[in-house]
């Protein structure tokens, strides 16, 4: 879970450079958001934890966060095993 | 309104010994163009079509003849090295942000293009020896021309100019657009923009929530009814003008709007102007206290739309036909971005 944060969190970085990224952190408070950076972060999730975000998990409360992504993921690699 | 698809060629990249010019440049350094090739390429430049180059040949002594010929700005990104013109194409349709099936190449080597056949088959290949047939194909020849296609090469490097800006920038993405200096007019359609209008609806996949082809007339209709409202978006920047880059198309009903069409074209993606358009239309409903409702196409290419309203807090409600139908609750829209200017001209003082 953490190495997931750290990960999330290192993406993220470019978004919002010179920003200590805490977890529970509004990302869509921090600055304007863009359909491109949302297509860009959904699109991240998907293959840096090869799972695949369906249309029911695309709602703003799953990414709003690193916390709300790390538990986002969590839940879908748990759904496979 | 019609769904059938016609797939426009926005790019038509050339190969040059014995296509652009008769012979072969390392034979012959003073290579004539072939009869014909000038006024095509001409005629398709004013329709808005671009222009690439794939050739295997001597990069530095292309361009140098090309420079000779008072060719060398015609062409975008042109891929001339010894290597594949599968990747050239790759590498061209990445650099334009264009699909490869919006390409069309053109060559007079059939193993060329056979190649380029087998690995993409989106692209239209086109026999160097056909020529004088290639005006007159109606996937390059668009129903208008308007004054944005002229330009359009124009805006391409100007893009160019902005692409290098950016990649150079190191701060935060927000921060580079602020240093733009953008100016974003949402405007209620005019009589005059409607061929660009229809344009946008024809050329743009990616960044399209429905697809809806509307043609001149009808866009003319919808644009006079009173059950409907159409928006034209346009922006400029410290570098020149954008052009015409987004469309909304509203349905009004007394209790709630429909957005049966949102799209922005994909020069401007990265600028937020899907998410400010959108916006405007959140605010807009919600001073007129009606609902709104959004319906959504999936094309396999345009996600990016449907997690635009996600993100703006729209839920799926239903479906009407083909289209899924989604609600916002108006409850939270995103304020303007400070990087931008908005001007509003619709007309409806929201």
């Amino acid at each position: 879970m953490d190495e997931r944060k750290t990960t999330i969190r290192a993406y993220l970085t470019r978004f919002f450079p010179g920003c200590e990224l805490r977890d529970g952190d509004d990302l869509f408070a921090l600055g304007f958001v863009t359909s491109m950076f949302a297509i860009q972060l959904v699109t991240f999730v998907e293959s840096a934890f090869a799972i695949e975000i369906e249309n029911e998990d695309l709602e703003l409360d799953n990414f709003r966060s690193v916390a709300a992504i790390a538990r986002l993921v969590e839940r879908k690699v748990g759904g496979r095993r | 309104m019609s769904g059938g698809e016609r797939k426009m060629v926005k790019c038509v990249v050339w190969d040059l010994d014995n296509t652009l010019w008769d012979g072969i440049l390392l034979e012959d350094r003073e290579v004539a163009l072939r009869r014909g090739v000038r006024e095509t390429l001409e005629a398709l430049d004013q329709r808005g079509v671009l222009h690439s180059i794939a050739s295997r040949n001597d990069h530095d002594a292309a361009m140098a003849r090309l420079t000779e010929l008072g060719l060398a700005e015609c062409f975008l990104c042109p891929q001339i090295h010894w290597g594949s013109k599968v990747g050239s194409l790759e590498s061209i349709a990445r650099a334009l942000d264009l699909g490869v099936d919006a390409l069309a190449f053109v060559d007079d080597q059939p193993v060329e293009r056979d190649e380029v056949m087998a690995s993409l088959p989106g692209v239209m290949c086109i026999d160097a020896a056909d020529l004088v047939r290639i005006t007159a194909l109606p996937e390059l020849t668009p129903r208008f021309v308007t004054e944005d296609s002229g330009k359009r090469r124009q805006m391409y490097l100007t893009d160019s100019a902005r692409k290098r800006d950016e990649e150079a920038y190191r701060g935060p993405p927000e921060a580079f657009l602020a240093s733009l200096g953008m100016r974003l007019i949402i405007a209620v359609a005019r009589e005059q923009d409607l061929q660009r209008a229809e344009e946008l609806t024809l050329r743009t996949n990616q960044l399209n929530t429905t697809g809806y082809t509307y043609s001149y007339d009808e866009l003319s209709q919808l644009r006079r009814s009173p059950d409907h409202r159409l928006l034209i978006a346009s922006l400029a920047d410290k570098h020149g003008s954008y052009g015409k880059i987004g469309l909304a198309l509203l349905e009004l009903e007394p209790s709630a709007w429909t957005i049966k069409l949102l799209l922005t074209s994909c020069r401007v993606m990265s600028r937020g102007i899907g998410s400010v358009l959108l916006g405007h239309l959140m605010r807009s409903a919600g001073a007129r206290g009606v609902g709104l409702r959004a319906e959504f196409i999936a094309n396999g290419r345009n996600r990016t739309m449907y997690i635009a309203y996600k993100f703006a807090g729209f839920r799926e409600v239903g479906r009407r036909g083909d289209a899924l139908v989604l609600e916002s609750d108006l409850s939270r829209v995103q304020p303007l971005p400070g990087y931008m200017r908005v001007d509003i001209e619709d007309g409806s003082a929201a």
